[in-house]
């Protein structure tokens, strides 16, 4: 990406932004006909991430794509060890079609890592993660901080067909139990969802959901966790504008002490309880 | 040495860069130390509790964007116990933002904000005058006028009238702001503008339509600043799509004696400070030294005196 060049006025402030860096691309490769996967070499302080959080990342401006606005994205693994910041995207719009054209030995500007991300209780040993698509990138971390904690991680994951399952091996070497849902294979549904949940319950027991982004899936979540009295926490979505908490563009309403309350999903985000989040 | 400190009436700034309301919070402190800035200009604020308006509130369009935030306000109380006093840690100047539907209630917050902490009021009169068909006050002299008195009577701070891009009659609102008694004018709020979705044709903000700011708005805001600047003795704070240096040397040189950063920074949080940085610079490169220098020094002698008003299509 030699024509493009990263938009004006990016230089951060060298003497007080522990949290703006430009980061050397290391490699950015297709994973498969949709997804994209972003290496960056990183700082310790940089990595110095949780589960859950996010990135706001300066897309590059060039002669095709000029995004203006940061994108939020999503942290998919964070290796302190080997230096590096991984994020899964799917190339979409302007931002991501800008991202992807970035190549070894190009930067890119991150802001970050921002926001709340997920708690795993001292007292929760057996966790359920469900997702789909490419919000599994979110729950990448979480796999491997499940791991780290020496926790048991079984991992649903749902997709349009077999060849688009995001991460499953991902999932398998981080140690989580997998099983794979699809549209094509018509075990994508929410009742066959519900059914293999119910038998995770019933077999090993489950201690904490763990999902993002879908409305479907919250809603499953929401009605099983209050059936069973399972906790679970959820990562949520919103156009964001600052990614700081200054703009407010981000609200979601949210229950909280008996009122419904709008929270920035930047802030006080993206990682909520299932139980205050609300179906949209 | 380069001297950026500017005067605006009564009130002293280090430096002529502020933030525009709506783009600073608290939540910026940690990304760098907010004394650096000439003054602080927090959000604007309504005297009751208010949620905001719906989701979408922002979208992009090429190189600038658009918002619909429509003023969420935990309203006075929480502002004055809570807000207020975290900024008396910083030496900066406070300016409060506030707003409201109608002249008495707008005086009534007015008053109520006008506390021990307070440097300045910056009335936002862009904002809909449920008296006036929503339109905003600041769209006509009249209502401009109307409200400016109430508000003239109700502090004894400094009163910085917020303009709208949004009218046709911008030399006649500044001079009615000025004749009712704003200390300075602030020159611009967003200008009102639509994007739509092609594929599912909906409107891209929740609320319809929203306002214009970043980098596409500089133009427009610049031409009000100087329009403003020419015809008003009260200081003209500039505010409208400035991201770098350039842009407040090019705002000083149209008149503006201070200037307001606002969608820039949420593109590059450190902005602010790196404009500082770089008009320190840029008046060092030049042999400015004194940024008073700059303010008003268009060399606009050519043109005649009828372009300055001029609200029509060329």
């Amino acid at each position: 990406m030699t024509s493009a060049t990263l938009a004006t006025g990016t230089t951060p402030f060298q003497t007080r932004s522990p949290r703006e860096a430009v980061l050397p691309v290391k490699s950015n490769d297709s994973v498969n006909g949709e997804y994209r996967l972003m290496v960056l070499a990183a700082t310790p302080e940089t990595l110095d991430c949780k589960p859950g959080q996010f990135f706001h990342l300066l897309c590059p401006v060039g002669a095709v794509h000029q995004p203006y606005l940061r994108r939020p994205m999503s942290i998919y693994g964070y290796y302190p060890d080997r230096g590096e910041l991984h994020f899964l995207y799917k190339v979409t719009g302007e931002g991501t079609k800008a991202l992807a054209e970035l190549g070894h030995g190009d930067t890119l500007n991150v802001l970050g890592p921002l926001g709340q991300g997920y708690t795993i209780r001292d007292e929760w040993q057996n966790l359920l993660l469900l997702a789909r698509g490419v919000g599994l990138a979110t729950l990448g971390p979480l796999a491997q901080e499940a791991q780290r904690g020496g926790r048991n991680l079984t991992a649903i994951c749902s997709a349009r067909s077999p060849d688009v399952l995001m991460s499953v091996e991902h999932f398998r070497n981080l140690g989580a139990r997998v099983i794979t849902v699809t549209d094509s294979e018509g075990t994508s549904g929410m009742d066959n969802i519900q059914r293999l949940i119910e038998s995770e319950i019933a077999q090993t027991g489950v201690d904490a959901f763990y999902t993002c982004g879908s409305n479907r899936m919250l809603k499953l979540l929401k009605s099983i966790g209050a059936t069973h009295g399972i906790p679970g926490e959820i990562a949520l979505e919103q156009q964001m504008a600052c990614g700081l908490g200054m703009c407010q563009c981000c609200v979601r309403s949210f229950r909280r002490n008996g009122a419904i309350v709008q929270l920035r999903v930047c802030r006080e985000g993206p990682v909520f309880g299932i139980e205050e989040a609300i179906e949209w | 040495m380069v001297n950026l400190a500017t005067k605006l009436g009564t009130l002293e700034l280090k430096n002529p860069i502020m933030p525009a309301s709506g783009t600073f919070s608290d939540d910026l402190a940690g990304m760098f130390d907010l004394d650096l800035l000439g003054a602080h200009v927090t959000k604007t604020i309504t005297a009751e509790k208010r949620g905001g308006n719906p989701t979408p509130r922002v979208c992009e369009v090429h190189g600038s964007m658009l918002n619909s935030i429509g003023i969420p306000s935990k309203g006075l109380d929480h502002f004055v116990q809570e807000v207020i006093p975290f900024y008396k840690r910083y030496e900066a100047p406070l300016v409060v933002s506030i707003s409201a539907n109608r002249a008495d209630d707008f005086a009534r917050l007015c008053e109520g904000v006008s506390v021990p902490g307070v440097a300045a009021i910056e009335v936002n009169i862009s904002c809909p005058n449920i008296e006036a068909d929503g339109k905003a006050f600041a769209i006509r002299p009249s209502t401009t006028r109307e409200v400016m008195l109430k508000l003239r009577e109700a502090t004894d701070l400094p009163l910085w009238a917020k303009l709208t891009p949004n009218t046709g009659e911008t030399v006649e609102v500044a001079l009615a702001a000025e004749a009712a008694g704003a200390d300075a004018l602030v020159v611009s709020n967003t200008l009102l503008a639509m994007a739509i979705d092609i594929r599912s044709r909906k409107p891209k903000l929740g609320n319809l339509m929203g306002g214009l700011s970043g980098p596409s708005l500089k133009p427009i805001a610049l031409r009000m600043a100087y329009q403003c600047a020419k015809v008003v003795n009260i200081p003209v704070i500039g505010c409208g799509g400035i991201s770098n240096a350039e842009d407040v040397v090019e705002y000083l040189i149209a008149g503006a004696s201070a200037v307001q950063v606002g969608t820039a920074t949420f593109i590059n949080p450190t902005a602010m400070p790196s404009i500082i940085a770089e008009l320190t610079a840029y008046c060092f490169r030049n042999g400015i030294a004194d940024i008073s220098e700059l303010v008003g020094s268009v060399r606009d002698e050519e043109a005649g005196d009828a372009m300055i008003f001029m609200e029509a299509a060329p």
